[in-house]
């Protein structure tokens, strides 16, 4: 286990490495806007290199499947799409305490277990993340069977994106635009489900598999 | 509609007081339940209204067949693998592409891992607190719940000062007013029958369960490549095999196969030590609680899985059975053949789709997925806020699916009633013994206990045939033989210009397919047919109930306005619909309504 730090200030850089972060997108690619948290966390991936004790993680709609991921982070971002009646593509950024209720609105596939089904499963096993960040986008269309993503919710994926830098760097943990671009193979969503592909914004390549 | 019989045998009578039970929740996935009780509370008119997807043909039509896999993947939560199985061998079937034995068994420890993680989360996470009451727990004596706990098991975790420690970190989060996962319970309710002990013990096991649990999908990583979400490959696996490869990247060696091992044996532990011993020692207290059979004594369904040899999807190399019991004649196991366009159709004459005659079934080849959303004459409330539905008119966004016109039950019961009946010592024996160790007649089989009893057996099982693949993988690996996917026919160049084909599987909650047709090496028609449709089937157009609308029927409820019997055995399907009371208000916080008119 990482040793325990003073969760209220912000750790320095050496000790920073030490702390196991997971960058969590969550939601169903199948359904329009749902699919935010899982499109920021593949985006993420392409621009930006991150240090080894930080992990990148598209959730889907695991629910509950996804506590020990959450367990053994010791501090946590979720993207995640949100339905607070606000404006489409406002981007909310909550912190700590305020997450599971924040959360709790929208339920997931597995068996509605909901992501703050999730948080609390994780607190119940006594290991709760030390700090946590939850960066939602107000979504426009939650059901559209197949649909892309709106586009005031696509717009935020970049802001979204931003929002969890500044976290991270406020966290000392460094982040690294790529210069090279992500090779396919690389990437967090292939065959064919990725966000260019999915949306059939290109043609996809010859050989999908 | 007051009183009827429907052909498949069950009297309905809507005459009573109505209570809906309903998630109310916008996006996929809920279910939503009326039924009529009488002035006894008996339930004496069950209606099941559930959400599914819009066809997923509507996402792949256009797409290249080797990707399938990845959008059904995306389907659901809890079936992801085993969509993903499904599709790679609908594919395969289609365009006659054979795959490497390895490949075979490697797929078959997937599936089997599913089948023993979902069984065990089920159990625990989603079903057991049906019956184990928590706020009882507190009330335990740590000593008595520790001699109870040797006297079912010696599992070594057992101690009083284990159970102590247990409870007063239990007291805490309950006093912290942070209930979570224990929110909405109907604690205290008159339909909890352990002493306080049995429900300590249960919780114990709820949080070993939930640590444990990360374990097994370790199996997918290794084999799937990532987890959530695993690699599949039309033609075999995507893992490679270098046994001799220290460290390589991806490739399976012998180090991550003594993993797997070593996995396979603490499942099998967890679910002999812990697991078993629970769902006998919970099914003791509820011997006269065996309501919720429905259908699973008249008419059930397995297609069979796990080839025990590749390439063969024949009933007698399936190692989960296959076959169709209709009418409860356990003497006459029938055949089943998916491409015959007479056997499986399915009806939307309860459903909110379009058929061009509503009075035909459509087999899924030809399967067509157009919304019609529409009230009955008789229902109440309006489009968006309905208070009632009419189960005369359309009702549902599941569709019928129908087996020679039959509605069937499927799942983890099902199957062990398909192999009972065909006498396979593997089923039948474990039946036999839990039923004599509770005293129990066979008949006991065909309730919601029963349901539940069937999934904990079938953990055993399944456990038991991930060593016997495991071992059958690594003896050829052994042997020199480390193919894992046949590519032949990768090139679309060399497929014909039209094909179709069908993939099954058992899914841990029952009969999955996907039929796919192929026109110029695109998906043409693409269509799943789930467990949960299945057994959360509205009518037909002969009015026969669904396997949900049966189970419910004749249940005694102690207090309608608290349906904890309901829920309990919508929950013994392990549905992949929610059918929880859960409720989310606007400002996050949770509630249940429960409308009882």
């Amino acid at each position: 286990m990482t040793a325990v730090l003073d969760t209220d200030s912000s750790a320095t850089g050496a000790a920073a490495a030490d702390r196991r972060v997971l960058v969590l997108g969550i939601g169903n690619i199948l359904w329009a806007d749902e699919g935010f948290g899982v499109r920021v966390v593949e985006e993420f991936h392409h621009r930006y290199i991150l240090p080894d004790n930080v992990t990148l993680l598209d959730g889907g709609t695991q629910g509950l499947y996804l506590v020990n991921f959450v367990q053994e982070a010791d501090d946590l971002i979720v993207f995640d799409a949100i339905d607070y009646g606000v404006a489409p593509g406002t981007l909310k950024l909550v912190r700590d305490d305020e997450v599971p209720k924040f959360t709790g609105v929208k339920k997931m596939s597995l068996h509605q277990t909901g992501f703050q089904e999730v948080l609390s499963a994780a607190d119940l096993l006594g290991q709760y993340p030390k700090r946590l960040v939850l960066i939602g986008c107000q979504a426009q269309d939650l059901e559209d069977w197949g649909g892309p993503l709106t586009e005031p919710v696509r717009a935020q994926i970049g802001p979204a994106i931003e929002a969890a830098c500044a976290v991270l760097t406020e966290w000392g943990v460094p982040v690294t635009p790529r210069t090279t671009p992500l090779a396919d193979s690389e990437a967090l969503l292939g065959n064919d489900i990725d966000l260019a592909r999915y949306e059939r914004r290109e043609t996809a390549n010859a050989s999908g598999g | 509609m007051t009183n009827v019989t429907t052909p498949n045998g069950f009297s309905l009578d809507n005459s009573g007081r109505r209570v809906v039970v309903d998630p109310v929740t916008r996006i996929e996935g809920h279910l939503r339940v009326e039924v009529n009780v009488d002035s006894d509370n008996v339930i004496r008119n069950a209606v099941s209204t559930g959400t599914m997807w819009r066809g997923i043909e509507t996402i792949l039509r256009g797409r290249d067949p080797r990707d399938a896999w990845a959008f059904t993947e995306r389907i659901c939560g809890v079936c992801t693998g085993t969509h993903a199985l499904t599709s790679v061998r609908a594919v395969e079937n289609a365009l006659g592409i054979m795959i490497p034995d390895n490949a075979n068994s490697i797929r078959n420890i997937m599936q089997l891992t599913l089948q023993v993680h979902d069984h065990i989360v089920h159990f625990y996470h989603l079903h057991a607190l049906d019956w184990v009451d928590i706020v009882s727990a507190l009330k335990a004596d740590p000593k008595a719940t520790s001699l109870l706990a040797q006297s079912v098991s010696d599992w070594p975790l057992s101690s009083p000062g284990y159970f102590k420690d247990l409870q007063t970190r239990l007291t805490k989060f309950v006093e912290s007013g942070q209930l979570g996962p224990f929110k909405n319970g109907y604690w205290g309710h008159a339909a909890y029958k352990l002493p306080p002990e049995a429900n300590l013990m249960a919780v114990a096991h709820y949080l070993e369960a939930l640590d444990f649990q990360k374990e097994i999908v370790k199996i997918h990583t290794i084999y799937g490549g990532k987890n959530p979400h695993p690699n599949w490959l039309v033609g075999g696996v995507p893992c490679a095999i270098n046994v001799d490869g220290t460290g390589a990247v991806g490739a399976i060696n012998m180090e991550r196969l003594n993993l797997v091992s070593s996995i396979i044996d603490r499942a099998i532990e967890f679910t002999e030590k812990v697991y078993l011993p629970d769902v006998a020692a919970i099914g003791s207290f509820y011997k006269d609680w065996l309501h919720g059979g429905g259908l699973s004594g008249k008419s059930v369904m397995s297609y069979g899985d796990i080839p025990e040899n590749a390439n063969d999807y024949s009933a007698k190399n399936l190692n989960l059975p296959r076959g169709v019991i209709i009418n409860g004649n356990l003497a006459e196991v029938l055949p089943i053949d998916l491409g015959d366009p007479e056997q499986v159709q399915e009806f939307v004459t309860h459903s909110w789709y379009k058929y061009p005659d509503e009075t035909k079934g459509l087999h899924p080849w030809d399967g067509v997925t157009e919304p019609n959303y529409q009230l009955g004459p008789n229902a109440k409330g309006t489009k968006t806020n309905i208070q009632a539905v009419d189960e005369a008119a359309k009702y549902s966004w599941i569709k019928s699916p129908r087996w020679r016109g039959h509605a069937v039950e499927v799942g983890p019961l099902a199957r062990y009633i398909v192999g009972y009946a065909q006498n396979k010592p593997e089923f039948k024996e474990p039946t036999d013994k839990l039923l004599k160790t509770l005293g129990l007649p066979l008949t006991a089989l065909f309730s919601t206990l029963g349901r539940t009893a069937a999934r904990a057996l079938e953990c055993q099982w399944a456990g038991h045939q991930l060593r016997h693949f495991q071992d059958k993988l690594v003896a050829r690996i052994k042997n020199g033989d480390s193919s894992t996917a046949n590519v032949e026919k990768w090139k679309p160049e060399s497929w014909p210009a039209n094909a179709k084909g069908v993939g099954f599987t058992e899914a841990p909650r029952g009969a999955l397919a996907h039929w796919i047709k192929i026109k110029d090496t695109k998906i043409d028609n693409y269509q799943c047919v789930v467990p949960t449709t299945w057994n959360g089937s509205p009518r037909d157009p002969k009015g026969n109930i669904g396997a949900f609308e049966a189970s419910l029927m004749n249940t005694p409820m102690a207090d309608p306005e608290k349906p904890l019997e309901i829920l309990r055995t919508l929950h013994s399907f392990d549905p992949c619909l929610a059918c929880s009371t859960h409720v989310m208000s606007e400002d996050g916080q949770e509630k249940s309504r429960v409308t009882v008119r």
